[in-house]
């Protein structure tokens, strides 16, 4: 199976989540190996992941638990008919 | 579809909740306070508005616990809420019209696509992850993405859901989740390629186009 680049495009997504059927990933990686446009593209897409996997990408504000349960503290002790609502 | 349980530790919690030893909602949220509060402020950028909607997740949490059925993970559960509850903030405009002003990125749903390509672009450099700047990119990336991208986004790259997980949240096909997820990816690595270039010097002048 030979693949052009833009039919590898549509499979970046599915080898980065190491989902490719045997075949569709021998012809992917086939093509990565000539194909400096593909790999960058792969790179990138990968980079993108890593950044947003990144804990302080998304990071809570301070004081955020603490405010959180000091609400829930009052929901919970003013809710005598819980879970009826 | 995966049937997926909630922990024996989670559901003992839950059942001593709803038998009136209330206070222990506390713990049994603990572990997800990051996740609600992520999963909404991904999808609104706006911190106030995620906090608040975090705590009105969990405040929901509380109130309908006895409708949770353990079919779902307690946690799929929860960012069902959440996602709802991020879903009504905007319907209702409450988010600062920045958010939705510059919402350029195009619908790619089953059209072709194209990525940026920057063959110089093979790692992030430690020193761009260290910028807050880059964050904030990807932040707005992230924000302007289509909603039904961006919600299948949010859960699988952010939150880390998998498939199935994902699917039964949003109450769409696994099929759409992976559809949906890889449109996604790839706006954002568009989106986001020349915001390092100042990260990452250009070597060779025939990558200056990509720079210009």
């Amino acid at each position: 199976m030979n693949l052009d680049c833009k039919h590898v495009w549509e499979h970046i997504s599915g080898y980065l989540d190491r989902q490719l059927d045997p075949e569709v990933l021998a012809a992917v990686e086939k093509h990565l190996e000539s194909c400096e446009v593909c790999s960058a593209v792969l790179d990138s897409t990968r980079n993108v992941l890593v950044l947003t996997a990144d804990d302080r990408t998304y990071e809570l504000p301070v004081g955020y638990s603490e405010r959180l349960h000091d609400r829930l503290t009052v929901v919970i002790r003013g809710g005598r008919d819980f879970g009826n609502q | 579809m995966v049937k997926v349980t909630t922990t024996t530790d989670e559901a003992a919690l839950i059942r001593r909740i709803l038998a009136g030893e209330t206070e222990l909602f506390h713990e049994l949220i603990r572990p997800y306070e990051r996740l609600v509060y992520v999963t909404i402020f991904a999808i609104l950028k706006n911190e106030t508005e995620a906090e608040d909607g975090a705590q009105e997740t969990m405040i929901n949490a509380f109130r309908h616990l006895k409708s949770f059925r353990g079919e779902a993970k307690f946690s799929t559960w929860l960012v069902t809420i959440a996602m709802n509850e991020a879903r009504k903030r905007l319907r209702k405009g409450k988010v600062t019209a920045e958010d939705s002003l510059d919402a350029t990125i195009e619908d790619h749903e089953g059209g072709d696509y194209t990525p940026t390509v920057l063959t110089d672009w093979r790692e992030i450099p430690l020193e761009a992850l260290e910028k807050k700047e880059l964050r904030e990119k990807l932040h707005d990336a992230v924000a302007n993405l289509p909603e039904k991208y961006r919600e299948v986004f949010v859960l699988r790259d952010i939150e880390e859901l998998n498939q199935e997980e994902t699917a039964a949240a949003l109450g769409i096909n696994v099929t759409l989740v992976k559809v949906r997820l890889h449109r996604a990816r790839m706006m954002l690595q568009k989106a986001l390629v020349p915001y390092l270039q100042n990260e990452v010097a250009p070597r060779g002048s025939f990558l200056r186009r990509w720079f210009a």
